[in-house]
């Protein structure tokens, strides 16, 4: 017993010499944008000779909105930025703003598992929002075998798949079907997680567990981060756009829907986009960031909000090259220059620490 | 009463059922095992034990992590969960007459049946929210709350398993209760209380539920308390849901140990107690 | 074990009162601890869930059957209830037969060198860990039943009486069934066990007398012995019941997590057989760290709640049946 109480000493007084030299910064929220958050915090944690660790667990982007309110997290990261009324709430509530900083381009793709066909189906809006609202039930239905009139389609139950997790996944795929159909809208509306009305569906966590039940149930249709689709070999179909094209969702048409103008917080949203050749499911993916890094407890020490504001400064930029191999897209330049300007806004016990890092 | 063929004959039928039901309840549990070690040791490799998470999609990587953070979740859960379950257990045994046994053994029990994700979200409100952040240390003392009643239980019942002559031994000899109590009757139910601790850790090193929300978990090794920590269960649920074959392949690797683990501390409360009951 | 009492001065009559007098306080005080416990759970899930309580009402919440978060942010714990209830009294009564099977075999009909595997395969069974079981329920029990029970049935059915599909709910492999399946798998060795000390706690005289009359080894078993060890045998099955309302992260990786019901007289009261449903302890698991807002936060809380006061029932059922009996006094 002695034995275990002296090496639970030692440990303690161990990890507490290590920690005065490493920075372990912790993230929480998005599952969308994971793959890439692990590889930029994989490959940044080489570049620092594992100086500055980052903990990022994928837990949902209403997670990551609840961590970062409830201050358990150094930063949040959701697909959907803060409304309004939640940037009022926290600033009341802290006293500090929260930032909302671009730092990816996503889409959000119908995944499926039809054994059998070869090339991607046909999907419009409104034929999806009738999927997920449970009004279309088997594969062969007219409405999908209208859109897709070359195709043999298997007699399947369709299996709805959701996310059970508060998704910013969800608010973008929601915000897009709200769009397109008045049905969904008035029924369901968008959300991180809303009331699904599929009397067919299946719930499961994160973008992860959604690709994971595509992949282990013929008959199923989800939604997922095209990533993890590409990644897993899942179908995807193609979304018709506002336009009437069918988009595949790739960089091209990801770009295409993100060149909009920007508004000075970069809050937007990119569902259905006008553009002939956008996706029309695209979001960037947001870091939740307190404009004034002390008021987050989270920050015990100067050290970490330098690190961290580095940290933001390589993702936004250098780290940018790490996006395309992975199926996310690059900022755009104006959505760059939008980025690094509200990095320079962060301050840490008045200290300009973002305008020091970012260099304006 | 029927003739005595009949009654032969039926008795045959019963002990065909007895025997399938037996199978049957010992069914899923060969599977189980039969599938945890084929999947498990085709995937166990030594970065397995020696690696951490890579980034999803990519191959390799291991759980060096989740292993030591069980290590240290439960360990530390053990220790805290120690001194409260001793002592509930010597109350319970050393002074039967004391008027606050009756509602501990009953509160203790219902305590032990208790679904571990509320002792889970109890840690979450009682440290994770006041300390403003998910750590291991929460992560240790949901663990204690599920140890806390099987050790009250198991050393309550090796105490009783001391002849009551050793005891009457040492306070005629004039010591105080309290002396024979720590240097006559727990030495010699020693290996019992042991086995209780080993019981205790094979029932909390399982757990996934009560860590989701307070040791969250960590892709790096961790090994400061007041961070966030990995564990083995945690893990191989993320990763068992994930997409990713690599991680179903460590997933499986996972279990395999979690299961060997168990095994292995059975083993050693068994050896422990060789020769006894 | 004599060294320390050789060691020992005459102790001074301060020492040896005060000594004792420490010493029950401080172990009172360190027992205090699991009384706390278990009361201060209870209290800090009601007080979490507060919110939830006060604004939907006790029984308004119990009964409500929407969980809304994004539009309406109206909340319910009926359909978790009913799937809790449910699946952990289908998972009991399919465990019923194989557990007090073996536990009869166990006691009474096994060779000796059997006895003993049996027992250390019951034992280690209670030991598996929950995610095990999900991980061998996702990637092996889900595919089995989907391509051999639920697609066949499902075909079948569509074909042959369309009416019932709804009954019989999406073949998708996630679902009541296969958690029901999974459930009652990790409970056998709950009942088994109890109900074999039970068995074995039997007078031998009541067994001999049974044979002295010319009973076969059944008619000792049915008319002697089990009628004696019925309270036992239901204390295991309750302790059972406990454990498998309360079971999360198997039945969370493959029920399927759905809160739609089927009505039964106008009443959501079911849930389809092959279709995904949901529990209480999973959408806790699933939902805690994910909730966006407080009330969606204190809804989870309170379901814990009301899962506490189901429980709590249920398990001092268990233990009082356990002390009234006396089975289970060597095992933790």
């Amino acid at each position: 017993m002695k034995k275990l109480l002296a090496t639970a000493v030692a440990t303690a007084a161990l990890s507490g010499l290590a920690s005065a030299q490493t920075v372990n910064l912790t993230g929480a929220g998005a599952t969308f944008p994971f793959p890439i958050l692990a590889k930029y915090f994989d490959e940044y944690a080489k570049l620092t000779d594992g100086k500055v660790r980052v903990n990022y667990q994928s837990i949902g982007s209403g997670g990551g909105q609840r961590q970062f309110i409830e201050q358990t997290v150094h930063f949040g990261a959701s697909d959907n930025p803060f409304n309004d009324q939640q940037m009022a709430d926290i600033r009341k509530n802290t006293g500090s703003a929260a930032l909302n900083i671009p730092f990816v381009l996503g889409a959000v793709v119908p995944t499926y598992n039809l054994p059998g066909l070869t090339k991607p189906l046909n999907f419009s809006g409104e034929v999806l929002a009738d999927i997920f609202l449970g009004n279309i039930k088997t594969w062969n239905d007219p409405a999908i075998a209208k859109l897709n009139p070359d195709v043999k389609l298997p007699p399947l139950p369709i299996t709805v798949t959701h996310r059970s997790d508060g998704s910013g996944t969800t608010f973008v795929w929601t915000d897009y079907l709200s769009k397109v159909s008045p049905e969904w809208a008035q029924k369901v509306g968008r959300g991180n997680s809303v009331d699904w009305k599929a009397p067919n569906k299946v719930g499961a966590r994160g973008n992860e567990g959604v690709a994971g039940v595509v992949r282990q149930t013929p008959g199923a249709i989800g939604y997922n981060e095209v990533t993890y689709a590409v990644q897993n070999k899942i179908a995807y179909g193609a979304v018709q756009n506002k336009a009437g094209r069918f988009v595949l969702a790739d960089l091209p048409s990801i770009a295409a829907a993100a060149n909009v103008p920007l508004p000075g917080d970069a809050r937007i949203s990119l569902t259905n986009t006008a553009a002939p050749d956008g996706y029309p499911v695209a979001s960037f993916s947001y870091l939740l960031v307190y404009e004034k890094l002390d008021a987050n407890k989270a920050f015990k020490s100067e050290a970490e909000a330098r690190a961290f504001v580095e940290l933001l400064k390589w993702m936004v930029t250098d780290g940018q090259k790490f996006n395309e191999p992975l199926t996310y897209g690059r900022l755009p330049s104006v959505a760059q220059q939008r980025a690094l300007a509200l990095i320079a806004r962060i301050t840490y016990q008045g200290k300009p620490l973002g305008k020091d890092i970012v260099g304006r | 009463m029927r003739s005595l063929q009949a009654r032969y004959n039926r008795d045959r039928v019963m002990v065909a059922l007895l025997l399938l039901g037996t199978a049957l309840a010992a069914l899923p549990l060969l599977l189980l095992l039969g599938y945890a070690l084929i999947e498990g040791f085709t995937s166990l490799n030594w970065d397995f034990f020696t690696k951490t998470q890579k980034p999803p999609g990519e191959l390799g990587g291991g759980m060096a992590q989740a292993i030591v953070g069980t290590i240290i979740l439960n360990g530390v859960g053990l220790l805290l969960a120690i001194p409260f379950g001793l002592a509930a257990g010597i109350l319970l045994s050393e002074y039967p007459e004391h008027p606050l046994n009756p509602p501990l053994r009953v509160l203790s029990d219902t305590l032990n049946g208790m679904p571990a994700i509320l002792k889970g979200l109890l840690a979450y409100v009682l440290i994770v929210k006041p300390m403003g952040g998910f750590s291991g240390l929460s992560g240790a003392v949901a663990l204690a709350f599920i140890m806390l009643p099987i050790l009250a239980k198991s050393t309550e019942s090796v105490l009783r398993l001391v002849p009551w002559t050793i005891r009457e031994a040492g306070l005629g000899l004039g010591l105080p209760r309290w002396r024979v109590i720590l240097s006559l009757v727990f030495p010699a139910a020693r290996a019992g209380v042991v086995t209780g601790m080993l019981l205790a850790l094979s029932r909390a090193a399982g757990e996934a539920a009560p860590l989701l929300f307070t040791a969250f978990g960590n892709v790096y090794m961790q090994l400061n308390l007041l961070q966030p920590m990995d564990s083995l269960p945690v893990r191989l649920y993320t990763y068992a849901v994930s997409p990713y074959d690599d991680w179903h392949r460590q997933a499986w690797a996972a279990g395999l140990v979690l299961l060997a683990l168990i095994v292995l501390t059975s083993l050693l409360a068994r050896w422990a107690t060789r020769g006894r009951q | 074990m004599q060294a320390p009492l050789a060691r020992l001065k005459r102790p001074s009559a301060l020492y040896r009162m005060l000594g004792d007098r420490v010493f029950v306080v401080v172990v009172t005080l360190l027992a205090l601890g699991i009384v706390a416990l278990s009361l201060g759970l209870g209290y800090y899930l009601y007080l979490g869930g507060a919110q939830a309580i006060e604004r939907f009402g006790f029984w308004g919440f119990l009964t409500g059957t929407t969980w809304d978060p994004a539009l309406k942010e109206e909340f319910g714990a009926w359909p978790y209830l009913v799937g809790t209830l449910l699946t952990s009294f289908c998972a009991l009564f399919l465990s019923l037969f194989p557990a007090i099977a073996a536990a009869i075999y166990a006691a009474e009909y096994a060779p000796k060198w059997l006895v003993g595997i049996i027992n250390y395969l019951v034992d280690l069974m209670a030991a598996v860990p929950s995610v095990v079981y999900g991980i061998w329920g996702i990637f092996v029990l889900a595919p089995f039943l989907r391509e051999n029970l639920f697609l066949p049935a499902y075909l079948w059915t569509a074909e042959h009486a369309p009416g019932i599909l709804p009954y019989l709910g999406n073949p998708s492999g996630y679902g009541f069934f296969t958690a029901v399946v999974i459930l009652a798998s990790m409970i056998i060795p709950y009942t088994t066990a109890l109900a074999r000390d039970a068995i074995s706690l039997v007078p031998q005289a009541q067994r001999e007398a049974a044979y002295a009359l010319g009973a076969t080894r059944w008619e000792v078993m049915r008319l002697a012995m089990l009628p004696y060890a019925r309270g036992g045998i239901l204390a295991g099955v309750i302790l059972a019941l406990g454990r498998a309302l309360g079971e999360t992260m198997a039945v969370a990786m493959v029920i399927g997590n759905t809160n739609i019901m089927l009505k039964l007289l106008g009443i959501p009261l079911l849930y389809p057989l092959f279709g995904p449903a949901t529990t209480m302890p999973s959408v806790i698991a699933l939902e805690f760290k994910e909730a966006v807002t407080d009330i969606h936060l204190s809804s989870l809380i309170a379901l814990g709640f009301y899962l506490f006061l189901v429980a709590f029932v249920v398990n001092l059922l268990a233990s009082y049946l356990i002390n009234v009996f006396k089975v289970g006094g060597q095992r933790a």
